[in-house]
């Protein structure tokens, strides 16, 4: 890590985001007081997975798009299930859907545990990493460990591992487990429910850097759920879309300064996904005891300040185990553990809620299922322009930090967003200019 | 007094998932034990601190893709005592190796606008093409507890203990019901590396070979033997083409089945 002078007239430069998943770097060009220049730089390498799932059939994509990221797997594989039943016309059984959602869940919380206790908590208390965090808090971080775990045997069950589950498929599961294997969760999930309220109220007592903005939030909303495996894309300022429109409302922009593709809407301008967004527009369908619990930190829509996303991800995290929970309790299990599929000629889109936001698949197959044509937009690429455009307002305010502070200080505006660099590649320009 | 050194570690990424780096952050119950029996010494996905080399272990995730990342290993060679690979992406090159058997430019320009942008190289490689390499561990994903044996078995200087036979042998052993016999699945046990306990057939499946070949695997007959249930040899080339494409038994079969 490099930084240079005074902070009148600097650059602030980190070669290698850490924290995040996969590669990144900051730059931001300070001159006269003044942000001239604010980016995150994406110079992990591409994998060309739209180009090498052509030719590839029906069966495949929700083995192949996981490998975009192992920190959501699982994502990756709802999103590309889904489009693949939409171009067929294949509907999945109610039993199926709740026990996706119940995989789902199982993502959410290993994914967003990972980011409260491990990547982004050290920031607000000033800790290079969770070993060091767990030094001085070994409560908090033996808490977020287990309750890490306890999310991870909901995907191990049901997926088989947690990083690449080997179950799901097109039209289901390949497997059902034992009934009583789900029954054997819920103690640890009762546990972990009562330590997801602990969180929240432990990451509401983390100093909050003051930075109000205002976003245009965008969403999955379901009629009755939080927005998950279902919806309309919706966002607070009058978007309400079926996700069969997604590429007329969205579009990606080549932004000459810094070579990348970012996903903008129509008009140009940017849009925030993930956690903040799916609470703000989603806040009557969490649970009551999410609900109750977000009041009772003072945490009711709207939120815009990107730094309490720390604080809404555990929020999301308590109703991720109370909606596991009603799953497992309901006890009611699929007779047949898949649907029959039967492929034909045709387009189909799949948009779900990945932990860090909407991942959006679409694919066109001939009539026997092979793939002509695939395109994925992972949430990091969605959220790319909006968190440079963070950055842009929010150094101009911290002028008077040390440069060591402040570089530390974009970082966690960063991490704000829990990145996933890998994810976000496959499409990205590549700014192939390096420092090291 | 001066404190004991511990051993440095050291975790780095090239083209990949970050799938298996994760998986030591999954090791829920032993993350802090690991901690303190090793220096974290470089480990970006857990941590802002970079404490400089030389490292007594560096994990290796991810293949090599790209020009600039063809140096960086070089480096990272000569700063580890002891260089260990983990993952399909780092010992055989990932399912990024897809573009090895076409042209990459294609590859590029259906995914990126500009294609001038992209640095890419032609092929992606395994680590062990450009260094020397301690020691392999199968796996799309790696499994956990085989890292953890890892780690530990080089800590105390000895071999690791992860069995070489094929998941085959791992499903008889569980006592699992054959579902290449019973359902007449597709299923690339006999040819696969252990290390997953079976877990494709445990969940009624076949396996797609996410450990790489086993050694001396007989890829031949096994095929021979789909094409005589019916599997047409465009299927059969994708089977072997998947997240160890690129290993050499793998590659090899999946060329037989090219345009025939
Ligand atoms: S081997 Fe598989 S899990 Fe590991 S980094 Fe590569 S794609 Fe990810
Ligand atoms: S059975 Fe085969 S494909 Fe399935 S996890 Fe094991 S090695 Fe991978």
């Amino acid at each position: 890590m490099k930084t240079s002078d005074a902070p009148k007239n600097s650059t602030i430069k980190v070669d290698y985001l850490a924290r995040v998943e996969g590669e990144g770097s900051l730059y931001v060009k300070i001159k006269k007081g003044q942000v001239t220049d604010a980016r995150l730089k994406i110079f992990e390498p591409p994998r060309f997975f739209e180009a090498f799932l052509r030719g590839r059939t029906w069966k495949e994509p929700p083995d192949i798009t996981a490998r975009i990221c192992g920190i959501c797997p699982v994502a990756y594989q709802m999103s590309s299930c889904h489009a693949i039943e939409d171009a067929f016309g294949v509907k999945i059984s109610p039993e199926i859907r709740e026990l996706r959602r119940l995989l789902y869940c199982g993502e959410w919380i290993e994914s967003h545990v990972l980011h409260v206790y491990m990547l982004h908590a050290p920031d607000f208390l000033g800790y290079q990493d969770v070993i060091a965090l767990s030094k001085d808090h070994p409560e908090a971080a033996q808490r977020g460990l287990r309750m890490k775990k306890i999310g991870n045997d909901i995907v191990t069950l049901l997926g088989g591992r947690e990083i690449h589950p080997i179950n799901v498929r097109v039209g289901g599961f390949y497997k059902i487990p034992a009934k009583k294997r789900f029954a054997e969760l819920l103690e640890n999930l009762k546990w972990a429910r009562d330590a997801a309220v602990e969180t929240v109220r432990w990451a509401a007592t983390l100093p909050m850097p003051d930075f109000e903005q205002d976003y245009t939030f965008v969403a999955l909303r379901h009629a009755e759920e939080y927005g998950m495996n279902e919806g309309r894309l919706v966002s607070n300022k009058g978007l309400d879309i079926d996700i069969h429109q997604y590429n007329h409302t969205f579009f990606e922009k080549h932004v000459a300064h810094s070579n990348a593709l970012q996903s903008v809407m129509e008009d140009g301008s940017n849009y925030f996904v993930g956690p903040l967004a799916r609470f703000n527009l989603n806040f009557d369908r969490l649970s009551p005891l999410a609900r109750e619990i977000a009041r009772e930190v003072g945490y009711e829509p709207p939120v815009t300040n990107p730094f309490r996303s720390i604080v809404v991800r555990s929020i999301e995290t308590l109703y991720a185990f109370d909606e596991a929970i009603r799953i497992i309790e309901a006890d009611v299990f699929p007779e047949q553990a898949a649907v029959e599929v039967r492929p034909r000629a045709g387009t189909g889109y799949g948009c779900t809620e990945a932990p860090r936001g909407i991942l959006f698949h679409r694919y066109k197959f001939d009539e026997r299922g092979t793939i002509l044509d695939a395109q994925i937009v992972p949430p990091t690429s969605q959220n790319q322009s909006t968190i440079e455009r963070d950055l842009r307002n929010f150094v101009p305010r911290n002028l008077d930090l040390s440069d060591e502070e402040l570089t530390w200080k974009c970082e966690q505006a960063i991490r704000n967003y829990d990145p996933c660099i890998s994810c976000a590649t496959h499409f990205l320009k590549l700014d192939i200019e390096r420092e090291s | 007094m001066a404190e004991i050194k511990k051993p440095k570690l050291a975790v780095w990424k090239f083209a990949s998932c970050d799938g298996c780096q994760l998986s030591l952050l999954d090791c829920e119950d032993e993350l802090l034990a690991v901690a303190d029996s090793v220096q974290i010494a470089n480990f970006p996905e857990a941590s802002r601190e970079i404490i400089k080399g030389p490292y007594d272990i560096s994990l290796v995730e991810g293949s090599i893709t790209t020009p600039h990342d063809a140096e960086r290993i070089h480096r990272i060679r000569r700063q580890s005592k002891l260089l260990i690979t983990i993952g399909a992406c780092a010992t055989a090159g990932g399912i990024q190796a897809l573009r090895n058997f076409t042209s990459v430019d294609s590859y590029v320009t259906t995914v990126y606008a500009t294609p001038a942008y992209i640095s890419t190289l032609k092929k992606s490689t395994p680590i062990s093409e450009h260094v020397p390499v301690d020691f392999e561990l199968r796996g799309c994903p790696v499994n956990k507890y085989q890292l953890l044996e890892v780690i530990n078995a080089y800590l105390n200087g000895r071999k690791p203990n992860t069995p070489p036979h094929s998941v085959c042998m791992e499903c008889k052993s569980k006592g699992l019901v054959c579902v290449a016999v019973a359902q007449k699945t597709v299923c690339m046990g006999p040819l696969t590396h252990a290390g997953c306990g079976a877990l494709c057939p445990e969940y009624n499946r076949g396996c797609f070979g996410c450990y790489g070949p086993k050694e001396t695997p007989n890829t031949a007959s096994l095929a021979a033997w789909w094409r005589e249930h019916g599997e047409k040899n465009t299927d059969i080339m994708r089977s072997f083409r998947g997240f160890n494409a690129y290993a050499e038994p793998f590659r090899k079969e999946s060329e037989a089945h090219e345009n025939i």
